[in-house]
């Protein structure tokens, strides 16, 4: 890993990219099944635009941080570190966990909040090869009557939101694209 | 540019407060703890509106600011300036152009669209605070949806008034989970909590943030035999003439002679200027 990695692809101008990323996932988490660009990081491979975006934008010293394989390298270490400071934990410390929806499961492992504290609980930023508004039918808050989305899983994310008021909440990235799915949303296949 | 960081706050206080503003989006009605920060304003201005406005801003936004409905008022202004000093957006009093309304105790009477966002300054964020003071006991009752309490509270308003005279702050059910306050919004503006923008809400002193993402089902609570009735003055507004907005009482002189007026000054400015026109419109103009 050279310096240049390292050090580079940061916010250029942090106070003005992480509040543009900021609106864009706050605006997907509203309204789960849209998808919206999001830019500002260039992490180092295999991290997304996105994903490594994300992490810029809601990670610091405060936020323990889960790399599932694949994604747990020692430049996204480096990198990560570098840029935010944030502690780099197992799965079940979690504040933020990211990797493919293969290597993140099983869900079991995640933080899912107490019934009195339920916004302790993981955010898992999901890479995925394709993202697009199809597939699985979601409805709940956020969602007009319904909406569709790409998700890597329907049991499990049914399992989750079975789970309401806890449970874990869900990015999805590809590329420079992000969407959501917050626990609150009910998943549906056959749409 | 200015002296200031982008929206006055420091980056790691805004990523705090937007994990807040996140958590409290996926779970909504709940309120999210949070390190409220002192603000260069007192308690009770609407520190904790402006501190999720601030983690919210973007360069592009334009930003209303509403205190009553109205947007000339010390609050209000001195809000708006503060934005236009710390983050340099363009500040308008137009619902139609703003695309976010940081608001105190009302509801903006246009419909909202879903590119905007309303942040509320909410002074007491536990509904349940007035019936439980200990906050041990009201997350506890939160946890367990025990909410017999407040629908005893409602109880007793229809068996000493004969109706629920919870006139605002009236409570609501939200997405059928979280009792929630809406901040002390008149309940005529309860109906309108089901919109197509995103509300979120700011409790500084408090330090709680909560949200209610779009098309969010939010049920005012109520009995059977007493159902939920969203109250107005029963006028017209004496300077527009509209019938279907919320009204403020103004005294006029010693001889009891009163007006009733729009609570929305934007609403009220622009049907006037449509050529609506109120019982007093004509003196106004004199």
């Amino acid at each position: 890993m050279n310096a240049q990695t390292q050090f580079s692809g940061g916010f250029q101008n942090a106070p003005v990219e992480a509040a543009v990323a900021f609106r864009a996932a706050m605006t997907v988490m509203a309204r789960p099944g849209v998808i919206r660009p999001l830019i500002g990081a260039q992490p180092p491979a295999p991290l997304s635009i996105a994903a490594g975006t994300l992490l810029l934008t809601l990670c610091d010293p405060d936020t323990n941080v889960h790399l599932a394989e694949g994604a747990d390298t020692e430049a996204v270490r480096q990198w990560l570190t570098f840029h935010t400071g944030a502690p780099i934990t197992a799965a079940a410390e979690a504040d933020f966990a990211i990797g493919s929806w293969q290597a993140l499961g099983p869900l079991d492992d995640y933080r899912i909040g107490t019934a009195e504290y339920p916004d302790r609980s993981a955010t898992l930023i999901v890479e995925c090869d394709a993202l697009h508004p199809s597939g699985v039918e979601l409805s709940g808050p956020g969602i007009r009557d319904t909406a569709f989305l790409s998700l890597p899983d329907v049991p499990a994310f049914q399992a989750n939101a079975a789970l309401y008021p806890l449970g874990c909440d869900f990015f999805f990235t590809c590329g420079d694209k992000v969407a959501a799915l917050p626990r609150s949303t009910q998943v549906r296949t056959g749409g | 540019m200015n002296e200031y960081n982008f929206a006055y706050l420091d980056e790691q206080t805004k990523r705090m407060i937007r994990r807040a503003i996140l958590k409290g989006l996926a779970v909504p009605g709940y309120q999210v703890p949070f390190a409220s920060r002192e603000m260069p304003m007192p308690y009770g201005w609407g520190t904790g509106g402006v501190q999720v406005s601030a983690a919210t801003l973007t360069p592009g936004d334009t930003l209303k600011v509403i205190d009553q409905g109205a947007d000339d008022t010390t609050n209000a202004v001195s809000i708006r300036k503060f934005f236009e000093n710390t983050a340099g957006v363009e500040t308008t009093e137009e619902t139609e152009k703003a695309t976010v309304i940081q608001t105190r105790h009302r509801i903006p009477e246009a419909k909202l669209r879903d590119d905007q966002i309303i942040v509320y300054q909410v002074p007491i964020p536990e509904p349940l605070r007035f019936l439980e003071p200990r906050e041990t006991e009201t997350r506890k009752m939160h946890s367990l949806e025990e909410y017999g309490l407040m629908h005893v509270k409602l109880y007793e308003d229809i068996s000493r008034h004969g109706a629920i005279s919870t006139a605002y702050a009236y409570p609501v059910k939200v997405s059928g989970r979280y009792v929630m306050d809406p901040s002390p919004i008149p309940k005529f503006d309860n109906p309108k909590l089901e919109m197509d923008a995103i509300q979120l809400f700011g409790a500084g002193r408090e330090q709680r943030i909560y949200a209610v993402p779009p098309h969010t089902k939010v049920v005012s609570l109520d009995f059977e035999d007493y159902p939920f009735e969203a109250t107005k003055a029963n006028h017209p507004c004496d300077l527009c003439g509209a019938n279907d907005s919320y009204l403020d009482e103004v005294i006029m002189d010693d001889a009891g002679n009163r007006m009733f007026v729009c609570s929305d000054t934007d609403f009220c400015r622009s049907r006037r200027a449509a050529g609506y026109q109120g019982r007093m419109a004509r003196e106004e103009m004199q």
